[in-house]
């Protein structure tokens, strides 16, 4: 299904393609239409990288500005949406360099861990599970479960299974190659997996005396 | 099939990009394994919850923001 898919992309422009062509022409209604379509998953990917509302809100504003200054320089090699976020993910990156002064910040140095690489927590989850949580308690679990993997990982996870970007797109995003994607992303699905497993797993009802567990 | 082996095309299954051939045999794996079914089933869920909660909302009044300081530097020449 995917690969029928992108054969019929490959056949037609992508929509961003005429949006593009008219911001280069001066149609600033062009490029409007472009940030209302981006906006969000931008500040989201700010978001995420920079782990601080006010960075991802500068980010989400200079990458913006920075790619409509930077129009001109789009080949559309790749899809746009795909550059744009290489600008933020550059700008996140900069923007946690100024507040970690010192202390070089990358999401492309390996991680070392074996966290997540063999499942141990096996216990299958209630259905779903996140009926047992109002929004807000589900909204802070999810917050606080990603905010404990590295950045690299999240970032790799949000591209890839939030956006819903390919694996080749996100490696262009990030400056990755395309096996350091895929390896992030197992040990990102996995290392979440195990965490969210706490808040969702089945739980055990103590089994009455006497009585047959496999009786309905 | 390990269960070793069978993580290792975790993400291939996930995402549909395995041969029918390796189909079969995760499947075949699957069907006797109890484990990689939930770690499967889990991480699948794991996907879909994120997928479908945003959990970081665009402040109100940002996308404004943006679009005064795009205007502001189009005055300077478009």
């Amino acid at each position: 299904m995917a690969t029928i898919q992108s054969i019929a992309n490959e056949n037609e422009p992508h929509p961003d393609v005429a949006l593009v062509e008219r911001v280069k022409t001066g149609d600033i209604s062009a490029y409007d239409e472009l940030v209302r379509k981006y906006d969000r998953q931008i500040f989201r990917i700010a978001q995420h990288i920079t782990q601080n509302r006010e960075d991802a809100e500068d980010v989400m504003q200079d990458a913006f500005l920075k790619a409509y200054e930077k129009i001109d320089q789009f080949q559309g090699n790749s899809k746009f949406y795909t550059w744009l976020v290489r600008i933020a993910v550059n700008e996140s990156l900069m923007r946690l360099r100024k507040r970690r002064t010192g202390r070089m910040v990358s999401i492309d140095e390996d991680i070392e861990t074996d966290e997540g690489s063999v499942p141990r927590d096996l216990a299958d989850w209630a259905p779903d599970p996140e009926q047992n949580y109002t929004q807000a308690e589900l909204a802070e679990i999810l917050r606080k479960t990603i905010q404990g993997l590295p950045p690299g990982f999240r970032v790799v996870f949000v591209l890839r299974d939030v956006d819903g970007l390919s694996t080749e797109e996100t490696a262009e995003s990030l400056g990755l190659s395309v096996p350091a994607v895929k390896s992030r992303l197992l040990r990102a699905r996995l290392q979440l997996r195990e965490r969210l497993a706490r808040y969702f797993k089945r739980k055990k009802v103590p089994k009455e005396k006497g009585v047959k567990s496999d009786v309905h | 099939m390990t269960c070793t082996e069978f993580l290792a095309k975790l993400d291939d299954l996930i995402d549909d990009t395995v041969t029918r051939e390796m189909r079969a045999d995760l499947q075949e794996h699957l069907r006797g394994c109890e484990h990689c079914e939930v770690t499967l089933s889990t991480t699948r869920k794991t996907i879909q919850i994120y997928r479908s909660h945003e959990i970081y909302e665009m402040p109100a009044g940002l996308r404004d923001r943006l679009h005064k300081a795009i205007m502001e530097r189009c005055k300077k020449g478009c």
